[in-house]
């Protein structure tokens, strides 16, 4: 009994003990909420779940579709698209033309636009903007602006591997509201490459404030500077506010300040939620309010629960890969329209892709500047691809090696491995043997068809980033790849010539042409267009779905 | 590394006087045991990754990612140097506590295990109280009232328990348990919420500053991903339970005990409770070291952003630098939870204490 006693006394010490920790703690911390707001105001709040972290918040550097997503709506570009095309339409420059040689572009800009930490918009932002990208030191630096390479080909001083002549040469700042850009050759991707949100225009006060140009490696990889990762500044409809990794979310506010596209929500939260399946469950829960890049298959799930998914136009094409430097016999052109013909997309496009999906007549998608009807076409026509196959003399004995992707889903393939049998039956039907080859995605797969070419088919695809023509066919077939392992110098120059071309009609005229002349050459065969989807709950209106994923949130109410 | 069994106690031959200095020398030599395993491990985890297809060029490059491209961020971030000096160069910065930064995020790793450590320990912890919570007491039931139909259903439940894979648990819990239950599905806190983080421990942060509300958010973020995780420690620590209390109940000193004429309840708490759960013990102590397998799945379905999580993440992304850190801080705890739970058995003993 005494024991028993003593334990009892015990316990109630320790019942006390903790109730004191308790009291003390709570003394110990005060707590930082603002009780002023919580979603607030009349606009409240709307919070997408999107599938990874942001990188940073400096676009320059980034070449990653959920960072873009927040930067989009921070930053503005001197042309946007217009939302739900690719069609070009005024953002911050209200005009822009091209100089007669092609070789110098002129802005003018809207006036009266501030950024969201108050200072003045005009054309020497622009040009500190341009001079900052083309001026930046440091392979790390270099090695982070992708899209800047891809475009502008090269820097004042390369420190990379990877870059060449750079194509930016000046940019002067008439007066206040014009800009003009001057370039050392006409280039295709302009205007529309002004739209990519890698060239939204900054702060150039924030810029510096905040020593944007700062990256350095560390490690296997790079840090980037407090500008980056905590204060971006943009005349966008938002305002960047916090980063929580902890909780994974990223806040943006309204900017009052936007010059034109004035928020109808007070707040936009993106929420990161790797898993496809938990970002389903969290907005059947009401824990988010839209997410991207729903499952196919669970289109008809969704929309049963009311929610609304809203089918993007597409923007991208999947594509079956002839490697004429591996079998031999695909050098044969008979051979290449006789995959061609044996191939029932029709039916595959109908029985295996989501909603929206259409064959692809061409490697260029119907939104893009440069897409024609006026293409040879290759309905199915089994009787022809055996026939073409007797003429060249592969009636029996032709043996293909097939290499398809796992651990992947693509906008243009949601299933590679539903691709591959699809199209595998068909060719075989038609007498030819296939050999298959699955390798994961990430796991060596691109390197052995891009790099090494060591398929003789593949699938692959693309997804654009702006609207010419050349970021499509330009990227396939401008020059000889292992990916494809042919040389045709007489359709790499049409492709270069075609970059070259003025912008507008004659630009169009000129990818038509090299389209056809694709299409009867047959480098590879084009499948299909896939548009991916986003979805977002009941009561969520105004959401525009863009071709390029681009999403601009203003517009959104949640009420 | 491996398992280190603890000797039966009464192998154990300690002096009142001696004890604590022994229990010393026997961390010191265990942690300097630990250092050759973890360097060994470094060089296996660092030529595991590098071995592996594929790697975070590609990765951090995604569609865009031509061969031409990825051979740039190669040269730029040094992958394209010998191993053997990629090592070194890993080896002598790890050294000095820098693991680099997430090619992921882009922040420093080590932070970043700072900042999602506390979600994983608290979600750890939960699970184990919730596996000791019921799994003593079913074990407990189950033995006393032995091959009964209470029993039978208790031993079908653990074996459903131990087979049932995690995240295809966590799954159904989502499906079919949310909704109905009205707790959330996924993620740590309700979007918006605006809890004021000062440990990242979300409860211990609610308790700190008198956010209630975000307490309770916290709690009911816990309670599904929880019992997912919950499930095997819980299962094992039942069985284990059971067979023990078994064991003991068959003991001489029950007997005895028994004829001295003490009353059931008595035998029961005093002599077979307490004499049964000696080896639960240390089956709580190793399973602890074996959720953060388990918090892996259910971190990463429940979208409970904790280590594995991370983890998670780093592996689909090839991220070197989370991998290399996380991996070795993995193997870092199992050496510390081993130590732990050989020292505590000889704490707990008090046949050894009596000594």
């Amino acid at each position: 009994m005494q024991q028993l006693r003593l334990t009892r006394t015990r316990r109630v010490a320790l019942i006390g003990l903790a109730g004191a920790l308790a009291v003390s703690l709570s003394a110990c911390a005060e707590s930082k909420r603002d009780e002023g707001t919580g979603g607030g105001g009349t606009g409240g709040t709307f919070i997408f779940g999107t599938a990874g972290n942001p990188k940073m918040f400096d676009p320059i550097f980034n070449d990653e579709g959920e960072t873009f997503r927040i930067t989009r709506q921070i930053y503005d570009t001197l042309i946007q698209n217009k939302p739900g095309t690719a069609d070009l339409e005024p953002s911050l420059a209200e005009k822009w033309e091209q100089g007669a040689d092609g070789k110098s572009w002129t802005f003018s800009l809207k006036q009266g636009v501030k950024f969201s930490d108050g200072t003045d918009f005009n054309a020497e932002a622009v040009c500190f903007n341009f001079n900052r990208w083309f001026n930046m030191k440091g392979a790390a630096a270099q090695s982070q602006m992708i899209y800047y390479a891809d475009v502008f080909e090269g820097f004042a001083k390369n420190e990379g591997t990877d870059t060449g002549d750079p194509v930016f040469k000046s940019c002067e700042a008439k007066d206040a509201t014009t800009a003009v850009i001057n370039l050392n050759k006409a280039k295709g991707a302009f205007p529309a490459a002004f739209t990519l949100p890698s060239f939204a225009i900054q702060s150039p006060t924030a810029l510096k404030l905040y020593n944007s140009d700062t990256v350095t490696q560390s490690g296997d990889s790079f840090t980037y500077s407090e500008y980056a990762n905590k204060h971006p500044v943009g005349t966008g409809p938002f305002k960047f506010e916090s980063y929580d990794a902890g909780k994974g979310e990223v806040t943006l506010v309204k900017n009052d300040a936007s010059p034109t596209q004035t928020a109808k929500i007070d707040k936009l939260i993106f929420k990161i939620i790797p898993d496809e399946n938990a970002r389903k469950q969290a907005l059947k829960a009401g824990d988010i309010m839209g997410y991207d890049f729903p499952a196919p298959a669970d289109y008809g799930l969704l929309r049963n629960d009311g929610e609304q998914v809203l089918i993007r136009p597409s923007f991208n094409v999947l594509y079956l890969g002839i490697n004429q430097s591996g079998n031999p016999a695909l050098k044969d052109l008979k051979v290449r329209q006789a995959i061609a013909y044996a191939l029932n997309r029709e039916q595959f496009v109908k029985s295996k892709l989501p909603e929206g999906s259409e064959v692809a007549p061409e490697f260029v998608p119907k939104a893009i500047s440069g897409y024609t009807e006026d293409v040879t076409k290759y309905p199915y026509d089994l009787a022809k691809a055996k026939q073409l196959l007797q003429e060249s003399g592969h009636a029996t004995g032709l043996t293909l090696k097939f290499y398809y992707p796992t651990e992947v889903t693509r906008p243009y393939m949601p299933n590679p491995a539903d691709v591959f049998t699809s199209l595998s039956e068909d060719l075989k039907a038609a007498g030819i043997t296939i050999e298959p080859i699955a390798k994961p995605w990430n796991g060596g797969y691109k390197d052995d068809v891009q790099k090494f070419g060591k398929q003789d088919l593949h699938l692959l695809g693309w997804t654009g980033d702006y609207n010419d023509a050349g970021n499509f066919v330009g990227t396939f077939f401008g020059r000889k790849k292992p990916e494809f392992g042919f040389d045709n110098p007489e359709l790499f120059q049409a492709l270069s010539s075609a970059d070259a071309s003025p912008a507008g009609d004659a630009h169009a005229k000129a990818y038509q042409d090299v389209n056809k002349k694709i299409m009867d050459y047959l480098p590879a065969i084009p499948i299909s267009y896939g548009p991916p989807a986003i979805v977002v709950g009941p009561k969520v209106k105004g959401l525009v779905a863009s071709p390029l994923t681009d999403e601009r949130f203003n517009t959104v109410t949640v009420n | 590394m491996g398992w280190v069994l603890p000797r039966p106690p009464h192998a154990r031959t300690s002096r009142a006087g001696t004890k604590g200095l022994q229990v010393l020398r026997f961390l010191v030599r265990r942690l300097l045991q630990a250092i050759p395993t973890l360097l060994v491990l470094s060089i296996l985890i660092f030529a595991w990754l590098r071995s592996l297809p594929g790697g975070p060029a590609a990765a951090l490059l995604g569609d865009k990612a031509t061969p031409e491209k990825i051979a740039s961020l190669n040269h730029t971030l040094g992958l394209d140097q010998p191993i053997i000096f990629q090592y070194f160069r890993f080896l002598g910065r790890a050294l000095t506590g820098d693991f680099g930064n997430s090619l992921v995020s882009s922040q420093p790793v080590m932070s970043e295990i700072g900042t999602f450590l506390p979600a994983t320990i608290e979600l750890g912890i939960s699970a184990m109280i919730l596996a000791v919570l019921i799994g003593i007491p079913a074990g407990y039931i189950s033995a006393r009232f032995r091959n009964g139909p209470v029993d039978n259903v208790i031993i079908l439940l653990t074996l459903v328990g131990v087979a049932v894979p995690v995240f295809f648990l966590g799954y159904m819990m989502q499906d079919l348990l949310a909704a109905p239950l009205g707790l959330p599905s996924q993620g740590r806190q309700a979007a918006g919420l605006d809890a004021t983080a000062i440990t990242n421990f979300a409860i211990l942060d609610g308790v700190m500053t008198s956010e209630w509300d975000a307490v309770w958010d916290a709690i009911r973020h816990l309670i599904l991903p929880a019992f997912a995780l919950a499930t095997i420690p819980l299962a094992v620590i039942t069985r284990i339970t059971r067979a023990s209390v078994l064991d003991v109940m068959n003991e001489d000193f029950i007997r005895t005990a028994n004829s001295k004429g003490l009353t059931q309840q008595v035998v029961r708490r005093r002599h077979v409770l307490r004499n049964g759960l000696l080896p639960v013990v240390t089956t709580i102590g190793l399973q602890t070291g074996a959720l953060l397998g388990g918090a892996v799945l259910t971190e990463r379905v429940f979208n409970f952003r904790g280590l594995g999580f991370l983890l998670a993440e780093g592996i689909e992304r090839r991220d070197y630098p989370r991998l290399q850190a996380l991996l070795l801080f993995g193997a870092l705890v199992y050496v510390l939870v081993n130590m732990l739970v050989d020292v505590s058995y000889g704490i707990i003993d008090p046949r050894v204490r009596v000594r």
